[in-house]
Parts: structure tokens; sequence; C-alpha cells
């Protein structure tokens, strides 16, 4: 066989391409066709669905009620930020919310990073999965299931009660310290995940440098893991803070009395029916998060989300 | 007779049903740059590990100085490493990478930073205090990594495969420098290596290791002349079998049957075989000539390319006659056992 005929015989063993591979070929050719594709349909749900509500909320904020038929009134005014600022009252919920938030951010901390720590580098690289399992199994179940067994748990005489009560103690009972624990439960996963991912991410040689270059295990915690999974612990409390900032379901079940903003905005959504002083008051945390946001974008940390 | 540096006596370690050191003795004498030679999986990286003190041993003793550290944790050894991914701190930079175990060792501030200093000097690194290694190559990343170790002066320093990422030019820039660290310092180096050359052209002394054993210790010289097992004849250099004997290819003289191609004249002692070119396969500045004896085996001689490569006095298919001196034969304890690299062309 010469090489013409050889030639030949390929081009005619290759089909001509049919619909679907000439609009891949088409594709290929034309990235932007591609990426527009790619992203019409999140951009349909996003901007409408997502940031419209968030432009609805700010922008009722500035409306405010008939105080006689309850309502909404159309006309710009800044009574509601007015109210929110005199009123002593909420600029205690305010600061008590941030507080709670950050205790939960601070014990999930203190639970999440040793969790995650004997899950990247202590177990077995084999046993790890199961671990990961049992960290996210909690979250299969449902939230107001386990913010009930908490209750059931802080009643009086309840388990918290029974178990503290041979040391002479007895369980928190409903309120702030309940929150803040429900609250430490319910999202430590958030913590641990994140944590886990970013240790795991950490070459196990460098704990063995530190080891060999003198450093006990504590120096090395402090002096080498710390640094490097500060990222990780930031991202993790971006989670613990805004989930805890946003509660108002746990604070309704074990709270008792005490007020956070979130069921500040759900009264007045609900029974006081003022949708534009809630929504006014619901932009309190989207107001502290955006700063947590940007002092947590300055460590870098957002970029391990 | 002095202290040895490292002594390391019936030194075990499972992992699992692997015995991934199974039974190792060695003496590694003060200032020594000692190597252990072997393919990936034969031990040779775990026995480095378990003299540093990352992993407890099953059963066997480590003694650093007629000391027996074998349950210290690394913190408390006198040995420093040089990772084989150099292990940098990411968020520390050059300086205060070196600086770490004079720091922890809580060396006041202004000593340990001209102590980094000089370290950095004597790797060639100056001026480069401020970066971080995100921002180095990875030659460079190597010489902080040596310098960081080198600053806590170790009665020993270990090496694990510590030139195994650079290429060709950089690795032998930095054998240079290692042997000549090595001796300004009078360190004792204990170098982990799966390069054979490397091995032999650095070391004073080279452990070939397999298996979790040691298979033969001694100086290069000896490791290619006087191979103990066929394992090692076949990892250090490559050997051809003739009968029941062995030779390096270097010291096979191919003659064409007219006299053609000789390099040496005949003298006493040669010993002597006929057999056809199978193959010549030019390398720069060797040919290796691939010969079929009449015995049937295969031997592979190497010939220097003296002149031009089309001056080649053999073609595939000429007869000739191998011949050697009876001094270069050599014999191995355990000729049955087949050895890797007999039959593959030589490196």
């Amino acid at each position: 066989m010469d090489d013409d005929q050889g030639l030949t015989a390929v081009a005619a063993a290759r089909p001509a391409p049919g619909p679907r591979r000439r609009a891949a070929a088409v594709l290929h050719r034309r990235p932007r066709l591609r990426l527009t594709l790619l992203l019409s349909a999140p951009l349909a749900w996003l901007v409408p669905g997502y940031l419209g509500a968030l432009a609805a909320i700010f922008l009722t904020a500035f409306w405010t009620t008939d105080t006689f038929t309850g309502e909404v009134v159309h006309q710009y005014t800044l009574a509601n930020f007015q109210t929110l600022w005199d009123e002593p009252v909420y600029r205690t919920i305010a600061l008590r919310s941030v507080g709670v938030a950050a205790a939960v951010t601070l014990i999930d901390m203190a639970i999440g990073l040793p969790m995650a720590f004997a899950m990247a580098k202590v177990v077995r690289p084999r046993r790890r999965p199961y671990l990961v399992v049992a960290v996210l199994a909690p979250l299969w179940a449902p939230y107001l299931v386990k913010a009930y067994a908490w209750r059931v748990m802080l009643a009086h005489g309840g388990l918290a009660d029974e178990v503290l009560g041979p040391f002479g103690l007895s369980g928190p009972g409903y309120g702030l310290t309940a929150t803040v624990l429900v609250l430490a439960y319910l999202w430590l996963p958030y913590m641990i995940l994140p944590v886990y991912t970013g240790l795991e991410r950490l070459p196990d040689s460098l704990l063995d440098a530190s080891g060999d270059l003198g450093a006990r295990p504590l120096r090395t915690l402090r002096a080498v893991v710390l640094p490097m999974v500060f990222p990780s612990l930031v991202a993790g409390s971006v989670f613990t803070f805004s989930l805890s900032l946003g509660d108002y379901i746990t604070v309704k079940i074990v709270g008792g009395r005490t007020q956070l903003l979130g069921n500040v905005v759900y009264d007045n959504v609900g029974a006081a029916n003022n949708l534009p002083f809630a929504a006014a008051v619901a932009t309190i945390p989207v107001v502290v998060m955006l700063a947590y946001l940007a002092a947590a974008r300055r460590t870098g940390a957002l970029r391990e989300l | 007779m002095s202290v040895s540096a490292v002594r390391i006596r019936d030194l075990r370690k499972g992992f699992g049903a692997v015995e991934a050191v199974a039974g190792v003795d060695l003496d590694i004498g003060d200032g020594e740059f000692f190597s252990m030679l072997g393919p990936s999986g034969s031990g040779k990286t775990t026995v480095l590990r378990l003299i540093a003190g990352f992993e407890r041993p099953t059963a066997g003793t480590v003694e650093l100085a007629g000391r027996d550290v074998t349950s210290l944790p690394p913190f408390e050894r006198d040995v420093n490493t040089v990772f084989q991914d150099y292990a940098l701190f990411p968020h520390l930079d050059v300086l205060r990478n070196v600086e770490y175990g004079l720091k922890v060792r809580r060396v006041p501030r202004a000593e340990r930073r001209a102590r980094a200093r000089e370290a950095l000097r004597g790797v060639r690194l100056e001026g480069m205090e401020a970066r971080r290694p995100a921002e180095l190559s990875g030659g460079q990343r190597q010489r902080v990594a040596l310098a960081r170790a080198l600053v806590n002066e170790p009665r020993v320093l270990l090496l694990d495969e510590p030139l195994g990422a650079l290429d060709l030019r950089l690795r032998e820039e930095m054998q240079a420098e290692l042997k000549a660290i090595q001796r300004r310092a009078g360190i004792t180096f204990v170098f982990v290596t799966h390069d054979q050359e490397e091995a032999l052209t650095l070391s004073d002394r080279v452990a070939v290791m397999d298996r979790g054993r040691i298979e033969q210790v001694g100086t290069p010289a000896q490791l290619y002349e006087r191979p103990a097992t066929a394992f090692v004849a076949g990892f250090v250099g490559t050997s051809n079998r003739v009968g029941d004997v062995r030779v390096r290819p270097e010291k096979l003289q191919v003659d064409g049957l007219d006299g053609v191609g000789t390099e040496r004249g005949p003298g006493q002692g040669d010993r002597h075989a006929l057999g056809t070119v199978a193959d010549l396969v030019y390398a720069g500045a060797l040919t290796r000539v691939h010969v079929d004896l009449e015995s049937g085996e295969r031997v592979v001689a190497l010939r220097q390319n003296l002149a031009a490569s089309d001056d080649m006095p053999h073609r595939p298919g000429d007869r000739v006659r191998v011949r050697w001196h009876s001094a270069h034969e050599f014999r191995v304890a355990d000729a049955g056992r087949g050895d890797a690299a007999e039959a593959a062309p030589a490196s």
C-alpha cells in the first residue's frame, strides 16, 4: 500500500461529525458562550431570588406601618433606625446577640480544634472517613428535634440536673447559658470540618521538623499548628458566628425569657405585625456580619471556604 | 576505639503486617559521610526516621554517641533532619525558619540572629532573610533546610533524599556543596538516597539496603569492585554474568576476530569468550556493546568513544572475542538469586 492510499483510508474511516460534536466544537472555540451557558441558570436564581430578597428587606426597613390599620405605609422614613438607636433595650439586645455569637464561636473553637487535630493527625488515615461521618451525622437530624431534645435534657429535674446532682450542682435551666450551650452544640460540625480540612493539608513533615528542631508538642502547637490553621479557624467561625447571630428558634425553645435579635425580628413579623421594623432589626446582623467578613478577609481566611 | 556517632543494634520496625526494617545493625563513625542506598521500600528512610525519633522501633536499640536514645522523643535527640520535602514553615520567613531551633532552645535574640545569618551565609543565601519559602526556588529551599538544620550544630545530620526534587545540574552542584559543608563542619552525615552514583561519589561508606535488611556495608570501591551479594552487584552499577563469575561492563574488552578494535594488547591472566555483536547503543561518552556469547549469555561491554562515533569498529552481526582480566572477576555469595539489573542495559 503506498502513502496516498493510506491517507484516503484514514479519512474515509472517520465519520462526518454529528450535531453534538459540532455543538461541542463551537463551545470549545467560544469560551464566553460556554461561560454564559454555565452561569445563566444560577444567575437567574441568584439575582431575583437571593439578592432581590435582601434588597427588599433593606427597602422595607425605610417604610413604616399605619398604627391604626397595621398596613405598611410606603413612605421613606428613618424612624425605625431612630427607634433602634434611641431605645437602650435594642442596643442591649444587639450586644447580647453578638456576645452569644462570640461565646458560641469560642466554645466551638475550643472543642473543634482538638477534635479536628485528632481526626487529621492522630487517627489512622483509613479510619478518618468514619469520624467525618460521625461529625456530620447530627446534621442529618432535624434542627427542631435536636433543640427540643436539649429542652428535655435541660428541664427542671431533667438529665442535666440528674448528672450534675451528685456533684452538688444543677443544670443551667432555660436562659442565656442554655442558649449558648445548644447553639454551640448545633454549629460544632461547621467548625470542625474546615479546621479538619486545614489540618489535613498541613504536611506531617512540618510537625516532625518542629520536633526535630527541639520543640515540645505544646510549642509545636503554638508556633506551627495554630498559625497554619488560623485561616481555617476563622472560616469555621464565620459559620458559627453568623448562624448564631441569626438564630431565633433555639432561643425560643431553651432561652426562657432571653431576647436576641432573631426573636425580636420574629416577634415583630408575627405578633407585632410590624414588618418594616423587623426589617430594620434584621439589618443589624447583616451589618455585623459584613464587618466580621471584612475583618476575616484581611486574615486570608476566606480563601479557605 | 572511639564511640560511634550512631550505633544501631537489631533494629526492627513493623507497620501492620509489613516489616519495613527487619533487623539492622550499623555503626557510623564520628565525622563520617555515611549513605544508605536502596530502592524505594527498602527501609532506608524508616531507619533514618528511627534515628531521628519520629518512629518508635518494634525492637532493637538506637545509640547516639554512646547514649541509648531508643525511647527518647525527637526533641531530646542531638540530631537534625533535612527532609525530602524540605518541611520549611510556610508562615515564617527564611531567617525565622533558620533560627527556629535556636529560639526553641532559648538562645538570646541577638546571638540567634547572628548565628542564623552566619548559617545562611554558609549556604550562600545572604540577602534572602526576609523571603517566604514560597518565594524561593527548589535549590534555595533546599539550602534553607540545610541551614536550618546545621545552625543547631547537631552531632549527626540526617538527610532524607535531600536532592531528589532538584534537576540534574542543581543536583550536582548541591552534591559538591554538601560534601564541602560536611568537611568544613566535621558533622556526621547520614544520607539516604536511591541514586547509586550519588551515594558512591559523596560517601565515605555506604550501606546497601533491600527489603528491610542491609545487604552490604563498605566503601564505594569495595561495593563496586567486590559486591557481596547479587543484589549489590545489580544495584550498584551493573554486572555481567559469565559462567559462574561476574564482570563489570567497563572491564570487558571487545576484539574483532581479526584483531580489529583492540584497545589493550593481550596479557597474562586474560580470559576469553566468543560471541556475536547483537546491538550497539550510543550514549554520548560511551557506547554500549551488547554481545551474545556462544554460551547463550548476553553481556554488555562499555567502550569509550575516544574517536568519532562512526569509527566504531564493530557492527551488529560481527563475530567478536570478549576479553577480561581474571583480577576483575568477582563472585557473589548468593549467586542463585536473580539480580534485578543484570539483564537490563547498563545505566
